[in-house]
């Protein structure tokens, strides 16, 4: 990364913004994906807007009504929507319906497993479908607020209320319940499979070490988090929600037991969306009042990518190279910056 | 305040006891040519013929929020649906929130409280009570959610009156007005009620809090054919007449002076009041008139969760009283009594 070379003792933050090409999408933009070459922006409701390296946008209906959750591998972006469907998009633009709720509940929360199977829940219910396998549904005591596929084998974790129930659609009784009382939303493995972490309703991570199921509380954020990211190597756990990134470090077989996170690149805004570099120390963050910066972990060195002033960054993410930078306020105002 | 709260989406919450008529208002609110678009929030997911573009439904999950408070409990199911119609902005105009009849409407209030996603996208607007004339004075004695819920509401549709004569109507209204003397009462037939009596009603915003006054006070100006029963109410109310129909369990306390407050004395009691009580008491409000202070200061209150601010400046010839109001169980009245006076500037 030549590029990434703030020097220390510069007045000023080190600006790339003239670098960043400009991407007006013209809707409301909740995430963004990179799917082979091109940044899929994913709406409100109903399209995902392609934009290529040149800055050309194709949008492509993909639902009929509010797009609720997303999940992808690079390849394919999987969506669940308002009207009861499961859908996936490749990166030729080619939208298959996957599944659809009988009774056209929301869908609410999706996964996506490396091997192709995908999960999806409406209500209480979560599913599985794993290649041509039929399709596997578990009950849990509520409505399921995050799904997340571990990084190895075929198990589900499924975040409720009062816990996690961790699945493997497999095996016939093997759902295991971790409890901790509260409102569990979006819920994470850590790559190296050894940690789960919950977002919850109330602004505070939980954290569960999976050989022991020893508890880890991640509090003391001012809002709610909605967005985590691994760093390379899931050394590192990033996390919007407060005016600084909060960075929990997961590096050693402890997780962050009794460690202090690390708080990088402080604004008098809120962090509204976080994506870790996928090759490098970095990482991007978007605020509530516009704007996004790169950050090196190391030393909380900060490059501006794009200033302040408009609606919260809501999208927010590097092609799998590390060589492009997707980003998107929430109504839909945003850009590609290569580097 | 009023631009930012203008912008929000209004909600209003739909309580009322089985069979009151609930889905009969809900269907005439969405049927009447208003032009707007309502998203609605239903349990009981498709099995109630409701004809609307955006049904979402709901399942009434309560939790309680982490914070040690029994009380604090929430919608998450709602916070959920929130912030999926909001990905659809635009698409509607307001949003009504129908509860089962047997559900309490704290959690769904508090919801509006405590959530900040869900606060900074919509505001509470109303929560409408309809209440069965011929069967409500039976499921106050039997049902304490049906005490709930008119205890909670701030406009009560008083449906089915033509099932009931004179005297049972008579009834009832004491009845439900031994509990809350403060919502807004409309008699209906099948619940036909002005949609403007019902919704965009600002019962939660802090500017129209304007008056905390008995609702049969101000009844009495548009509404001849109950005079007698006002009375009734008004001297039940200020304790000079006879006790028609107290409610053992549930009750309004209505507290007032004429002299200043001390802030310094008058907020920390109250937020130890509601601390400590909080469980007891449903609603809370309040215009208050602090010693050296240019301003009035107006405050709301759910359970143990209060939001004040200071609202504008007293006019002038305008009495600079402090009137309080608190609805709810079993309340410790003489206690309560004792530490208000005590905030007053002597």
């Amino acid at each position: 990364m030549k590029e990434f070379t703030p020097s220390p003792d510069s007045a000023s933050i080190v600006s790339v913004t003239d670098r960043v090409k400009p991407v007006t999408l013209g809707m409301a933009v909740t995430s963004v994906h990179f799917l082979g070459p091109r940044a899929a922006f994913v709406g409100g409701e109903e399209n995902v807007a392609f934009v290529d390296a040149k800055g050309e946008i194709t949008k492509v209906a993909v639902h009929s009504g509010g797009i609720l959750s997303t999940a992808s591998d690079g390849k394919s972006l999987v969506m669940g929507g308002d009207d009861g469907k499961v859908v996936s998009l490749d990166a030729k633009g080619e939208v298959t319906l996957l599944a659809t709720d009988p009774k056209r509940r929301w869908i609410d929360a999706v996964a996506l497993h490396a091997d192709g199977a995908f999960a999806w829940s409406a209500g209480k219910t979560a599913t599985v479908k794993s290649g041509k396998a039929e399709e596997k549904s578990i009950d849990v005591p509520s409505t399921v607020g995050g799904l997340a596929f571990a990084p190895k084998g075929l198990r589900l974790a499924i975040a409720h209320y009062n816990g996690v129930t961790l699945w493997f659609p497999n095996m016939a009784g093997s759902a295991e319940f971790l409890p901790w009382a509260g409102s569990h939303h979006s819920v994470a493995f850590s790559p190296d499979n050894k940690f789960l972490v919950t977002a919850m309703h109330e602004p505070a991570l939980h954290g569960w070490r999976l050989a022991d199921n020893r508890h880890m509380r991640m509090t003391g954020y001012p809002g709610r988090v909605r967005s985590m990211s691994w760093s390379v190597g899931g050394k590192g756990l990033a996390t919007s929600g407060a005016d600084t990134v909060i960075i929990w470090p997961f590096g050693s077989k402890d997780g962050p037991m009794g460690k202090e996170p690390a708080m990088l690149a402080p604004l008098q805004a809120r962090v509204s969306v976080v994506a870790c570099h996928p090759k490098n120390d970095i990482l991007a963050a978007g605020y509530s009042d516009g704007t996004v910066l790169m950050v090196r972990l190391e030393d909380g060195a900060e490059i501006l990518v794009r200033r302040n002033g408009t609606p919260p960054v809501a999208a927010l993410a590097w092609n799998a190279k590390g060589t492009l930078l997707a980003f998107a306020d929430e109504d839909g105002d945003g850009g590609l910056l290569e580097l | 305040m009023s631009d930012a709260t203008s912008q929000k989406i209004p909600v209003t919450v739909l309580t009322g006891y089985l069979g009151a008529g609930k889905t009969t208002l809900l269907n005439r609110i969405l049927s009447e040519n208003h032009g707007k678009k309502y998203a609605v929030i239903v349990n009981e997911f498709g099995e109630i013929g409701i004809d609307n573009d955006l049904i979402i439904g709901a399942d009434e999950e309560v939790f309680e929020m982490n914070n040690g408070c029994i009380c604090c409990t929430v919608r998450g199911d709602l916070v959920r649906i929130m912030d999926g119609l909001m990905k659809r902005k635009g698409k509607f105009d307001a949003i009504i929130v129908e509860t089962t009849g047997l559900a309490d409407p704290a959690p769904v209030a508090q919801t509006f409280f405590v959530d900040e996603d869900v606060q900074k996208n919509a505001r509470l607007d109303a929560v409408v009570t309809v209440a069965d004339a011929k069967w409500l004075s039976d499921r106050l004695k039997d049902a304490p959610e049906a005490k709930n819920q008119i205890a909670f509401a701030d406009v009560i549709v008083l449906n089915k009156t033509d099932l009931v004569n004179k005297g049972e109507l008579a009834e009832v209204e004491a009845r439900i007005r031994g509990i809350n003397p403060y919502a807004k009462l409309h008699r209906t037939e099948r619940c036909s009620v002005a949609l403007a009596d019902v919704l965009d009603r600002g019962a939660f915003d802090l500017d129209r809090i304007l008056d905390i006054e008995p609702d049969f006070l101000e009844a009495d100006d548009h509404d001849h054919d109950h005079d007698h029963h006002h009375h009734h109410g008004h001297d039940h109310h200020h304790g000079n007449g006879l006790k028609h129909y107290h409610d053992e369990e549930m009750q309004s306390l209505s507290l007032k002076t004429d002299k200043p407050l001390d802030p310094n004395m008058f907020m920390p009691w109250l937020q130890n009041l509601v601390q400590v009580e909080g469980g007891k008491i449903l609603r809370s409000k309040g215009i208050l008139a602090f010693h050296d202070d240019e301003d009035r200061y107006v405050f709301q209150g759910v359970h143990m969760m209060l939001e004040g601010n200071h609202q504008r400046k007293w006019k002038d010839g305008e009495p600079r009283e402090s009137r309080l109001v608190f609805i709810g169980r079993e309340l410790p009245e003489e206690a309560i009594r004792k530490g208000f006076e005590s905030c007053i500037v002597s």
